[in-house]
């Protein structure tokens, strides 16, 4: 980054001053001056998406994904609000329906950024009819369990494969509400593509999907990053400096 | 891994060969893959992989895209009927019915013994003689019975596609009322010729003079978005002709296409001189495959004239050729950074903008997209010049514009007016009575009530990228919405979410209201997720999903009202409309086999 360069720029989110360097987006600027804007497709260490627009915010006036709007002068952003927080809400709603999620049951809860960022902006219901989706789980990989069920399409493992581990293991393949998460194989399955756990890739699913077999539980639903704060205290706490 | 004697090597070979192995090109290596094999095999995948050095995954994600593409056998007659819904009013359900019938197929599968599919397919682009279908991706038009009858006895004795009687694949240009543009007349390279008599900088300044503004829609200065792409710094510039015009009851480009594509070619050729581009591409929607052979023939016959390749017209200096690149069915590539990314052989997903295509376009370089129509209008402004157009229309719409009227009239066709006509005055002039509605330039358009009907074509009051569908007081405004609503959740790519759930849940809150289970309450959740989709969506698509249902909601009250049966909010959910699949693997649909309350649900 450019360090070197003074960061006399700021503009404002919910009142307060944020400074930024320029390139920064809004939510970057946000986050490196502690603040928290609500994301799931977002991470700090990846390169901006913008697909899944829990993070939009009002930057003068104007909705917009504070992922990837760069941050201006003097800019005045709204985010906690109630209007754009409700909107936030539906839109968690709609994930949650979209896919087949049973937090009771799951590894991830209470490390999953959905159900997190859904305690953070008080979802109490889904709210819209479910689509009940059928997503068969691949339990191929000796090691690792894909359940599709969970995925929300942020495409977070597909950027981990592509861009950090240099091997498109994963991809996302159809269209609209049909658009769904595939890995690279012939036979479809996750044993016959070079995965490894040492992957980044392996690590950065904000729910579910991507699950370490054999050590399920293995620290109490009740004592997991989101069960200790709310994601708005450490919404990365795996990320180093975010 | 997998050895090069591949069983598909032998028809991917020239392919490749013809598109120099080059990964961006992958979504016509596709499509010409599925042309010779009818889908695209999962080994085919494997020596494209090998030979492209593209992630499997890739592939296929980019292959499932697009709704045109197959990657599962879908029988040796891909029969798709065109479902706007000017289709429906011409009465196309009752033809698949017909069809499936015949053929012993169900609407949605293949047949068992593999011989034919029957689906339907968003608006071919057709609206003027449908009922439309696409078989193999080719067109036929004005469906009947007989018609139906007719091709399913070819279908059954496997009368390849190219024996079939010609008069089936007859497109008409249906052209009403021309203006300047479509009586012009136009002789290759004249306005080239002309335009070369002057520099860059002042042909350039023509075109800002004429206030030639987008004829997609949307209505940006034509001149202006050169200008930006002239001064935008990069490698190489790039002119794309987006001739995607997958807006539901547009069909203007197809006809542009068919009969003044010299003008479109021109239009190009002057846009490259301005904005110093060699390359072009001409992005044709899938669904008009047909007029592929057709335009390369006039792009061969204009490098014969030296209006493209090297040194054209004598200028050493002035080299550019344009390719045609085809869609593959997806509405979502007419938006200019989808058709970017699809023209990158790539999934059509919006980009995230800035940067816009003028700075960063086709391989991040500074592109032009315009429309078809208004590439034609170039060729007339380097003609005569931009002082002439200018005067025009009206001050702030200058020149004409082409709109393609289908729906309850006498004449449907192509009708040219400056802007500035009024509804009322294109309503005379193509036969339509007793009109009830007019949905202005698609289902992301404008739905006009009688009461608007003195409303002009103009950027200002109605702008349009030129479907003009009318509707009569017989038709029912809430199936029209409900229509349109539907293409939306077909077409949403996917990418963001409040578009990719949104347009699912508002098109079956509206089947709901359809199925007699509506209530004020989802009434208030319609509206709710309007603005949402407004205010949250990636794109224009999501912007504009909610717009049929807004504006029939705003004028057509009564077609809400009556669906609205219950006072109090009822689920969706219909136990007996559940039972429906039993009943027809039972084969039972006596009283008996329903339960006592009894709907319309279909």
């Amino acid at each position: 980054m450019t360090q070197n360069k003074k960061t006399k720029s700021t503009f404002t989110l919910d009142g307060k001053i944020i400074p930024f360097i320029e390139g920064q987006t809004i939510i970057q600027a946000a986050m490196a001056a502690g603040e928290y804007i609500p994301h799931l497709c977002f991470n700090p260490e990846f390169k901006p998406h913008g697909s899944c627009k829990i993070c939009t915010v009002n930057a003068n006036g104007r909705q917009t994904a504070s992922c990837t709007q760069q941050a201006q002068t003097d800019i005045v952003v709204e985010s906690n609000t109630k209007q754009i927080n409700d909107e936030r809400r539906a839109l968690l709603q709609m994930l949650f329906v979209e896919g087949n999620h049973f937090c009771p049951s799951c590894e991830k809860s209470g490390d999953c950024q959905l159900q997190a960022t859904a305690y953070e902006m008080n979802m109490m219901s889904p709210h819209f009819d479910h689509f009940f989706p059928d997503r068969p789980l691949d339990s191929s990989h000796a090691e690792y369990l894909l359940d599709f069920n969970r995925c929300i399409l942020c495409s977070l493992c597909a950027r981990a494969s592509s861009d950090v581990d240099g091997k498109n293991v994963f991809s996302l393949a159809g269209r609209g509400v049909k658009t769904h998460l595939i890995v690279n194989a012939k036979s479809g399955k996750l044993a016959d593509t070079n995965f490894s756990g040492d992957d980044k890739a392996a690590h950065v699913c904000p729910v579910g999907v991507i699950i370490k077999k054999r050590v399920g539980f293995a620290i109490p639903i009740g004592q997991r990053n989101f069960d200790e704060h709310p994601i708005s205290a450490s919404p990365h706490p795996n990320v180093k400096d975010a | 891994m997998l050895s090069q004697n591949n069983s598909h090597s032998k028809y991917l070979d020239p392919i490749l060969i013809r598109h120099q192995h080059n990964p961006h090109n992958l979504l016509q290596i596709l499509r010409e893959a599925q042309e010779h094999y009818g889908y695209i095999h999962s080994e085919a995948i494997d020596y494209l992989e090998l030979q492209l050095q593209l992630p499997r995954s890739m592939v296929e994600g980019v292959a499932s895209f697009y709704s045109l593409l197959y990657l599962q056998p879908h029988g040796e007659y891909r029969i798709l009927f065109s479902d706007n819904i000017t289709d429906r009013m011409l009465g196309n359900m009752d033809l698949i019915e017909n069809m499936c019938e015949q053929l012993w197929v169900e609407a949605g599968k293949v047949s068992e013994d593999g011989l034919v599919s029957i689906n339907t397919t968003s608006c071919t682009g057709m609206c003027d003689q449908g009922p439309a279908v696409l078989i193999n991706n080719i067109a036929i038009n004005r469906m009947t019975k007989d018609r139906v009858s007719a091709l399913c006895e070819l279908v059954r004795e496997r009368v390849p596609l190219s024996e079939w009687p010609l008069e089936f694949f007859a497109i008409e240009d249906n052209i009403h009322k021309k203006d300047i543009l479509l009586n012009s007349n136009f002789k290759s390279g004249s306005a080239l010729a002309e335009v070369l008599l002057h520099s860059a900088e002042e042909t350039l300044q023509e075109v800002k003079t004429s206030k030639l503004r987008g004829r997609g829609g949307a209505g940006f200065s034509t001149g202006s978005k050169w200008e930006f792409c002239r001064a935008a710094s990069g490698e190489q510039h790039y002119v794309v002709c987006n001739a995607d015009e997958g807006e539901p009851g547009t069909f203007k480009d197809r006809v542009l296409l068919s009969s003044y594509a010299d003008m479109v070619f021109e239009g190009m050729t002057i846009c490259a001189h301005v904005i110093g581009a060699k390359k072009g591409f001409l992005y044709l929607r899938g669904e008009y495959r047909y007029l592929l052979d057709h335009l390369n023939a006039i792009l061969q016959q204009r490098r014969q004239q030296s209006l493209l390749g090297n040194g054209i017209l004598g200028h050493a200096t002035f080299n550019f050729d344009i390719e045609i690149h085809l869609g593959a069915g997806a509405y979502i590539c007419g938006e200019e950074s989808a058709l970017i990314e699809s023209l990158e052989g790539k999934r059509g997903t919006p980009r995230n903008r800035p940067p816009f295509p003028v700075t960063s376009g086709y391989l991040n370089q500074p592109t032009v997209v315009n429309n078809v129509e208004t590439f034609c209008a170039v060729s007339l402004i380097g003609l005569h010049g931009g002082a002439w157009y200018e005067n025009i229309g009206t001050e702030t719409s200058s020149g004409t514009k082409i709109l393609s009227v289908s729906g309850d009239c006498m004449r449907p066709g192509l009708y040219e007016y400056p802007f500035g006509v009024t509804v009322a005055q294109v309503l005379a002039d193509c036969g339509a009575q007793n009109t009830q509605a007019v949905q202005i330039s698609g289902p992301s358009g404008i739905c006009v009530a009688s009461n608007e009907f003195d409303r002009r074509i103009t950027f200002d009051d109605l702008p349009t990228a030129g479907a003009f569908m009318v509707f009569d007081e017989s038709r029912d405004m809430f199936e029209v919405a409900r229509n349109f609503v539907h293409f939306f959740k077909h077409e949403s790519c996917g990418f963001c979410t409040p578009c990719r759930v949104g347009t699912s849940l508002l098109s079956n809150m509206m089947d709901k209201l359809a199925h007699g289970h509506g209530s004020p309450y989802d009434f208030a959740e319609i509206e709710k997720l309007n603005e949402l989709l407004l205010s949250t969506s990636h794109c224009g698509l999501g912007h504009s999903a909610c717009n049929p249902v807004l504006d029939t909601i705003a004028k057509f009250r009564p077609a809400y009202d009556k669906r609205l049966i219950h006072k109090e909010y009822i689920p969706a959910f219909d136990l007996d409309y559940a039972l429906s699949q039993a009943r027809q693997m039972t084969g039972r649909d006596d009283t008996g086999a329903h339960l006592e309350r009894n709907h319309d649900a279909k």
